[in-house]
């Protein structure tokens, strides 16, 4: 193919010419086709433009180096992987700069002129003599071909006369189409790059903000004007508010993007379906430019965009845009319960004074709904659960550990009893460890609180205790201080039991009891505990004045069952209060992209010609024909021959239908 | 110098292509025409007016087909009625899938879908028998086989469209949105295009080799159905929800299907090559006829590849904002369409031919299969189709 289109290079060797044909030669077009598409292989292993801290961790500083050196972590805007583009921009552009003038010519040149002895040569060929002098043979052929679909020509010099037929040249605008459009798209794409921002950059105009602080902080070295003709930026705006700001992100840290118009977003929707997928989000968006009279109002959708004044603005993500929250307090320490109200919301954070210190709560989500699979083995029909809203948080103490927590604001229901749920763990890593505070008939966690100050009040419980005994002993001074020893003890059994739950008690036999005993031991001490407790939540259950002289409901024995469950493992709960929501404002953000790509049209131009020309180059393929006649005996000797550039075998088939046809046409004698 | 005048060129006029249709070819083209028109005023609220568009033009393609390569009618036909049986079957209720006996052993998209596996795997080993013995009729079978399973499988695909829908007027989507759809794609564009040229040169001796990588398919589908329950129908996505998707995948998989096409042709040719004179060469195509083979079938999934990119980038422009994000899938695109375009370069502009592109187009089929799971399936992007 080559011999007919590249080496036919001005003979003059002068520099320009050998540099021609060096970026003109196929093997350098070929091996940088191979060697770009080794080199993008590695963007795509190695997760690009992450926090530079990560892949410190992942591969020592040392690695760091040597990579972030070689631009590894944003290979595609690297200086030598563009480069590389760049050279087979520069060796398309030659090569069509070098093939497309004679193949033009190629198209229009019937090659009249050709020898007999060259159309010997051909590989498809075949001569016979006919009855029809060589004019009328001439014409004849002439005639059949053009009905044929070729273009032809014909000529006489001399004694003989040739027909020269074409068809399909267009075969050849393929190529041009094919190659220019890849010159194209280049173009197209590098207008659209990040290369502008890479050269401010090195003459030090830029530098990427890295801090975590407010957009009207951000310094000007940071900052990009309007006058910035492209980028791709992304910004999360929560209901309400609004934004004429967009961040890019660059390598570890971030650009400030001004727009000439601010965004506001005046409702965010989401909608799951019913296994708890998002199955739509959508933003009502207001659009204030001093430019329009009065407001653009629009809704966008994933897939469905904005287009305004060449920026366009696209449904991202999403994510919470701080919710208001407000909450009750209940104590897990004190000796009485008078909860406290709190006021607070997502992305903020707020301080506590508790039993145990100082604590620092920073809410980090809220969430509307909860939508889990349901356990087989529940027998309702469902597939899957609403737990309804909750929120996340974290309780930091001084010294800067932190515990979190998720808690639910519906009660959930478990075995036909409501329970107040609440999730702890001490790292992202683990899975959240449940506690079921249960619900008394108010819908409150009141009862279960009472009952938790009652086992904290010291006195009461001395009180209560001293009853319990009071009929074990009689009334003099020896029993009287052995008394007060098992009241001591006992209450501490108590406090130890509610602070660090059955693992307390048991750690405590181990402690002080022998061995053989030791069972024994655990055994009579929650018997007491429970009688105690069960004086106690009596006594809740008489201020809530509920009857109960002639005996406990089930209801009630069940409550106190969980409640002593939950007691149980308070301690390993880790917080010194309980914290219920009472209500909310839901607020949501919504994550926009917002792009500005001039080089868009050039680029889909080029995908354009790409498309036409691939199809061209592949399904139209140019073919010649001759017959070359001459005068014989009377009649006329015929030579018909061919050359098809590509798809030999087809064109070998049309040649012989062709063939046979003419031979119709023109008969041999 | 004269143009030949008129009345000669009337002696050897022969009718234009379209003067050459005959009247079962109008028939088609009016039947086709006419069930368009009626799946769009039926489904009109379910479609944009893209989609209305993609409705009309594939329409269009499908006229076009029929008349250029006839069984395509035979074929459609037998989809259609075996659909529409479906669906009048389920008359509107999933549940039916379960009691009616048709539907829960034939033509239930899942049942369709068991049946396309053992039918290609059939067609497989009869095509290799047919070889061994040279026996024309056993290779006959192996087409029939061949065309049944590809008739099979695309009506699992379209019933299956309609069962999601079933589930949820908001969860219906066009079956070719994961993993487990595009596999069945795959596995019946690829036999389709072998069954084209096994027409067009009329010689049946490359199917075995040809089907042994829809089988693969095949087995990886009963594998991804019964170890990952991957058939369940699940919605999907925001993203995906688009009527791009309708025509950035099957173009997509008609450029993987050339390539996969391409490599096992490839496989044969160079058996041969290794023995010219061997019992495989007796039996097998000529080095020539399936170098060239190689070629159109590489050039095919070329072009399809090339536009199918061209349309997930207008897409990603539409859903992320970017036409080009340099995300681990568009990438890979990009690197298995470097490599063929290295590969055509050196073939028409160098004049390689045979055994080193043979080769070549065979690593390319894995080039392309990691484009097409292994992204998937170790690398994290945005492209949010079945993972594994
Ligand atoms: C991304 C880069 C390129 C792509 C995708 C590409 C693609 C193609 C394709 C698909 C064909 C048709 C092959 C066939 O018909 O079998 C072709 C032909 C050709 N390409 Fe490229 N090409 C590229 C770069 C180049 C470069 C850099 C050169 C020059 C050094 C070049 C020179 C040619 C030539 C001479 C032909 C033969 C045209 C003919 O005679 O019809 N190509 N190219």
């Amino acid at each position: 193919m080559l011999k007919n289109t590249a080496s036919t290079a001005c003979p003059r060797r002068s520099v320009g010419s050998v540099l021609l044909e060096f970026f003109g030669s196929m093997n350098l077009a070929i091996t940088l086709l191979i060697v770009i598409a080794i080199a993008s292989v590695i963007g795509t292993v190695l997760q690009q433009n992450e926090p530079y801290t990560n892949y410190v961790r992942k591969f020592g500083p040392f690695w760091f180096e040597v990579f972030k050196s070689l631009g590894l972590f944003d290979v595609y805007s690297s200086g030598w992987f563009l480069l590389l583009l760049g050279f087979l921009l520069f060796s398309t552009s030659v090569c069509i700069w070098r093939n497309t003038p004679h193949m033009l010519r190629d198209m229009r040149n019937f090659r009249l002129d050709v020898k007999e002895k060259s159309l010997r040569n051909f590989h498809l060929q075949a001569a016979w003599e006919s009855g029809h002098d060589a004019e009328t043979a001439a014409a004849r052929s002439a005639a059949m071909l053009a009905s044929r679909g070729y273009r032809v020509r014909q000529a006489r010099q001399g004694e003989h006369c040739t027909v020269a037929a074409m068809k399909g040249s267009a075969g050849r605008l393929g190529y041009i189409f094919l190659h220019v459009a890849i010159v194209v798209i280049c173009l197209g794409g590098l207008i659209d790059g990040n290369l502008p921002l890479k050269l401010k950059e090195l003459r030090g105009e830029l530098r990427a903000e890295t801090r975590d602080i407010r957009a009207s902080e951000v310094p000007l070295e940071s900052t990009l004007g309007v006058d910035n003709p492209s980028f791709r930026g992304s910004v999360s705006i929560p209901e309400g508010g609004s934004s004429k700001v967009v961040f890019l992100q660059l390598r570890d840290g971030y650009l400030m993007q001004q727009l000439p118009f601010s965004i506001e977003l005046e409702e965010f929707r989401l909608e799951y379906y019913s296994t708890g997928m998002p199955k739509s989000y959508e933003s009502d968006l207001i659009i204030h430019d001093d430019g329009l009279e009065q407001p653009l109002r629009q809704t966008i959708r994933v897939n469905h965009p904005l287009e305004y004044k060449g920026y366009a603005i696209y449904q991202s993500s999403f994510g919470d845009g701080g919710s208001r929250l407000s909450m009750r307090a209940w104590s897990l320490d004190l000796p009485q319960q008078e909860p406290v109200e709190l006021q607070s919301g997502v992305n903020r954070s707020l301080r506590l004074t508790t039993t145990r210190g100082e604590r620092t709560l920073e809410f980090t989500d809220f969430k509307l709904h909860n939508i889990f699979p349901v356990p087989e083995d529940e027998g309702s029909g469902k597939k899957f659960r609403n737990y309804g809203p909750s929120f996340i948080f974290r309780m930091r103490d001084p010294a800067g550990e932190a515990l979190e927590y998720v808690n639910y604001m519906a009660p959930v229901e478990v075995e036909d009893r409501m329970f107040f749920m609440s999730g702890m763990r001490s790292s992202p890593a683990e899975d959240y460890r449940y506690l079921y505070i249960p619900v008394d008939a108010a819908g409150s966690p009141q009862r279960f609180m009472q009952l938790l100050a009652a086992a904290h009040d010291d006195v009461r419980v001395r009180a209560t205790i001293k009853q319990q005994l009071a009929d074990m002993v009689d009334d003099d001074e020896a029993s009287r201080d052995v008394q007060e020893k098992m009241i001591g003890s006992i209450s501490r059994l108590l406090d130890l039991f509610v602070d660090e739950g059955i693992a307390g008690i048991v750690k405590h036999a181990e402690e002080n009891v022998p061995e053989e005993q030791r069972q024994g031991a655990i055994d009579s001490y929650i018997n007491v505990l429970q009688g105690v407790l069960g004086v106690l939540y009596v006594e809740v259950l008489r201020d809530e004045g509920i009857m109960v002289a002639d005996g406990i409901s089930e209801a009630d024995n069940r409550f106190y069952d969980d409640a002593l469950n939950a007691l149980s493992i308070l301690g390993a709960y880790g917080s010194p209060v309980f914290l219920q929501l009472n209500s909310f404002e839901h607020i949501e953000a919504s994550g926009l992209q917002i792009t500005r790509s001039p080089g868009k049209d050039i680029v889909y131009l080029g995908c354009a010609m790409l498309m036409i020309g691939v199809f061209m180059v592949f399904y139209v393929h140019q073919r010649r024909l001759w017959v070359y006649v001459m005068p014989h005996e009377g009649g006329a000797s015929l030579l018909f021959a061919g050359s098809g550039l590509r798809r030999r075998e087809d064109f070998e088939q049309e040649f012989r239908t062709l063939q046979g046809e003419l031979q119709q046409a023109v008969p041999p004698v | 110098m004269s143009v030949p005048t008129d009345y000669l060129q009337q002696e050897f006029k022969q009718d234009s292509w379209l003067r050459q249709l005959r009247g079962f070819d109008w028939l088609w083209g009016l039947l086709v025409a006419a069930s368009s028109v009626y799946a769009h005023v039926r489904y009109a609220d379910f479609m944009d007016n893209y989609e209305i568009g993609i409705l009309y033009g594939t329409a269009g393609l499908l006229v076009w087909l029929g008349w250029t390569w006839k069984p395509v009618r035979q074929l459609s036909l037998v989809i259609a009625l075996l659909s529409l049986l479906a669906i009048s079957l389920y008359g509107g209720e999933l549940s039916r899938g379960e009691s009616n006996f048709f539907l829960k052993y034939m033509i239930s998209s899942q049942s369709a879908i068991m049946w396309m596996s053992a039918l290609y795997v059939m067609a497989m080993v009869t095509y290799y028998f047919a070889m061994i013995v040279r026996s024309d009729f056993s290779a006959r079978v192996g087409s029939a086989l061949t065309w049944s399973a590809t008739a099979m499988g695309l009506t699992g695909l379209m019933v299956r469209w309609h069962e999601s829908y079933l589930i949820g007027q908001d969860v219906g989507y066009i079956p070719v949105s994961n993993l487990y759809e595009v596999f069945i794609l795959f596995s019946v564009i690829t036999a389709l295009l072998y069954l084209f040229y096994e027409q067009r040169y009329q010689n049946r001796q490359l199917g075995g080799f040809v089907l042994t990588v829809v089988s693969a398919a095949v087995a990886f589908l009963l594998w991804y159905a019964f170890a990952r329950g991957a058939h369940e129908i699940q919605p999907l996505v925001p993203a995906l929800q688009s009527y791009w998707m309708k025509l950035h995948v099957p173009t997509n998989f008609v450029g993987y299907g050339g390539f996969a096409l391409a490599a096992m042709v490839a496989l044969a040719y160079l058996l041969v090559d290794r023995r010219p004179s061997g019992w495989l060469a007796k039996r097998l195509p000529s080095l020539e006829q399936m170098d060239d083979v190689m070629y159109k079938a590489i050039a095919l999934g070329f072009a399809f590849f090339t536009v199918a990119t061209v349309l997930g980038a207008m897409w990603a422009a539409e859903a992320w904002g970017g036409y080009w994000s340099w995300d681990p899938k568009e990438t890979w695109a990009l690197i298995v369409w470097l490599n063929y375009a290295a590969w055509l370069h050196l073939r028409l502009t160098k004049g390689w031919r045979g055994r080193p592109l043979a080769w070549w187009a065979i690593i390319g089929l894995f080039i392309t299969l990691f484009a097409f799971i292994g992204v998937n399936m170790f690398l994290s992007g945005l492209h949010s189709y079945g993972t594994l």
